[in-house]
């Protein structure tokens, strides 16, 4: 036998036992993985609903405009050539001229004034252009940098962007943002101390064990490495019960979505995870189970000599 | 193969188990370390698995100075020595065929060499049919077996035991060092600590006493300290 398949019949070993000594206190090892499972499932979940309303805010930042009032002595050339000017830029997706005269129309169709509008000498309308930016453009920076540019024109009274909104979305799903990270931070530290608190105890029940293991010339390496799958089996359990729980909450609030998006005139559908995201929950409760046994496991261990 | 050299050993409490303590084992011999209770057999037993380190002195197993190894090559030193114990240290929730596996698993033996020497050691103690069973199933003489097994099963140079016939009647001590002669037939050196003088006596092997932490080699059956 060659050290390569040693190597991976020893680690196999080690993955075997691990789950062995899990199903000898199913009930203990049940509890612990549904609380990694948990402590992994929020997180993630509220990810998602993060994500979700990422993709929401995305579709309505599309009808973001910015309209340009012209000054009233401003000529309709100077207001096209504005437009133009503005399509040709990368952060433009549309931009409409609507003439004085085509306002003073509008308005004389829709507001019911039609006979006050007759009374008026001129047309006391400017000219307008209202500019949509590009959905990728379509942040507060984005927009700022536009509204910017089209203010700094000599002829433009005034630019008004309906942009409140947005900055107001943005820094609410920052907040989330951070919040997600610190829950996750927390729940992760917790999934830590959870693991290595077990398999101290674990060490401690088998510290007999664990003498003559060294006794007949078992090292620190040999004798870590099954409490390493220990850990690292929970936290693939809990990883794999955590996508479980995920699901189960995006099943359980799609419908509730899905009327609320109805009620908006959306189509809007509550999306899951991903398997790439999946893999990725799965992985990290993974990583938390194998760092959590080690930082319960590496130094109880070393410290563990034979007695006689 | 044994060698302790001017050896002494303190406790932090004060005590000296040992005092200028020096003897050989050549390779290949059958020794008995005799001694009281508290005379300071287990005091050469450790220092000689490498579960304390001489205070003064140097101690030689196997060609290597024990008091220069670092602690990550202790459990290599150790794979090369076969240890019996009084209390045979079986894992109870473990078959005697994994018992007896250990030192093979630990050294990263390929499965089937493991499987051929645990049934080949079992086989040499007289224990052949009985892999599946636990240590609990068996009499104290078998798990003495299944320690001296797990002793062997390595094929080590020295083999140590610690009062390996302390539990047992006088008819299974005598079966427990026969069996440790036919290691030392097969070119194992053997060293065992007992304080059961009449089994010491039975058996034609030079022994090495130790008294208040002082030793006294060259005794020969029956004799007195030289």
């Amino acid at each position: 036998m060659n050290a390569i398949s040693r190597y991976f019949s020893r680690h196999l070993q080690a993955l075997l036992s691990a789950f062995a000594r899990l199903l000898k206190r199913p009930f203990g090892s049940l509890l612990s993985v549904l609380v990694i499972a948990m402590a992994l499932a929020l997180p993630a979940s509220l990810w998602l609903l993060v994500k979700n309303a990422q993709s929401v805010a995305g579709d309505v930042t599309e009808s973001i405009e910015l309209a340009v009032y012209f000054k009233l002595e401003a000529p309709l050339e100077r207001a096209e050539e504005l437009a133009r000017a503005a399509v040709s830029r990368a952060d433009v997706a549309e931009a409409v001229v609507v003439s004085a005269d085509e306002g003073l129309e509008e308005f004389r169709q829709f507001s019911g004034f039609g006979p006050a509008l007759d009374a008026l000498e001129g047309n006391p309308l400017p000219h307008v252009l209202t500019v949509r930016p590009k959905a990728d453009y379509a942040t507060p920076e984005g927009v700022e940098s536009l509204r910017r540019y089209l203010a700094a024109a000599a002829e433009v009274e005034t630019v008004q962007v309906d942009g409140e909104w947005v900055r107001r979305l943005a820094a609410l799903l920052d907040l989330l943002r951070s919040v997600l990270l610190s829950l996750a931070a927390v729940l992760g530290a917790g999934v830590l101390v959870l693991i290595g608190n077990t398999i101290r105890f674990e060490i401690g029940t088998r510290r007999a064990e664990i003498e003559v293991i060294k006794l007949v010339g078992g090292s620190n390496a040999f004798v870590r490495r099954p409490f390493l799958y220990e850990g690292v089996v929970f936290g693939l359990l809990g990883g794999l019960v955590a996508i479980g729980i995920v699901a189960l909450v995006i099943v359980s609030l799609a419908p509730a979505v899905e009327r609320l998006a109805v009620l908006y005139g959306g189509g809007f559908v509550l999306t899951g995870a991903t398997i790439l995201e999946a893999l990725a929950l799965v992985g990290a409760g993974t990583l938390l189970g194998w760092l959590g046994a080690w930082l319960g496991a590496a130094r109880l261990i070393a410290r563990i000599e034979p007695r006689d | 193969m044994i060698r302790f050299d001017h050896v002494f050993k303190s406790y932090p409490n004060g005590r000296e188990a040992l005092h200028d303590v020096s003897f050989e084992v050549a390779a290949g011999e059958f020794v008995f370390l005799t001694g009281r209770s508290g005379a300071g057999k287990s005091s050469v037993l450790k220092l000689l698995t490498l579960l304390e380190r001489p205070t003064r002195g140097t101690v030689t197993v196997n060609g290597q100075e024990t008091s220069a190894l670092p602690a990550r090559a202790i459990p290599a030193f150790r794979r090369r020595l076969g240890i019996v114990f009084q209390d045979h240290q079986l894992l109870a929730d473990r078959s005697v065929y994994e018992n007896v596996a250990l030192p093979l698993r630990v050294s990263d033996t390929g499965f089937r060499d493991v499987d051929k020497r645990v049934r080949a050691a079992l086989d040499q103690v007289g224990l052949h049919g009985r892999e599946r069973a636990s240590p609990g199933e068996l009499s104290i003489g078998e798990q003495q077996r299944v320690g001296i097994a797990r002793a062997v099963v390595a094929r080590p140079a020295v083999l140590i035991a610690d009062e390996p016939t302390g539990n047992l009647d006088h008819g299974l001590a005598r079966e427990v060092i026969e069996l440790f002669r036919r290691f030392q037939d097969v070119g194992v050196t053997v060293l065992v600590a007992t304080h059961d003088m009449a089994l010491v006596r039975e058996f034609s092997q030079r022994e090495i006493l130790i008294d208040e932490g002082k030793v006294y080699t060259g005794r020969s059956l029956g004799g007195e300290a030289a």
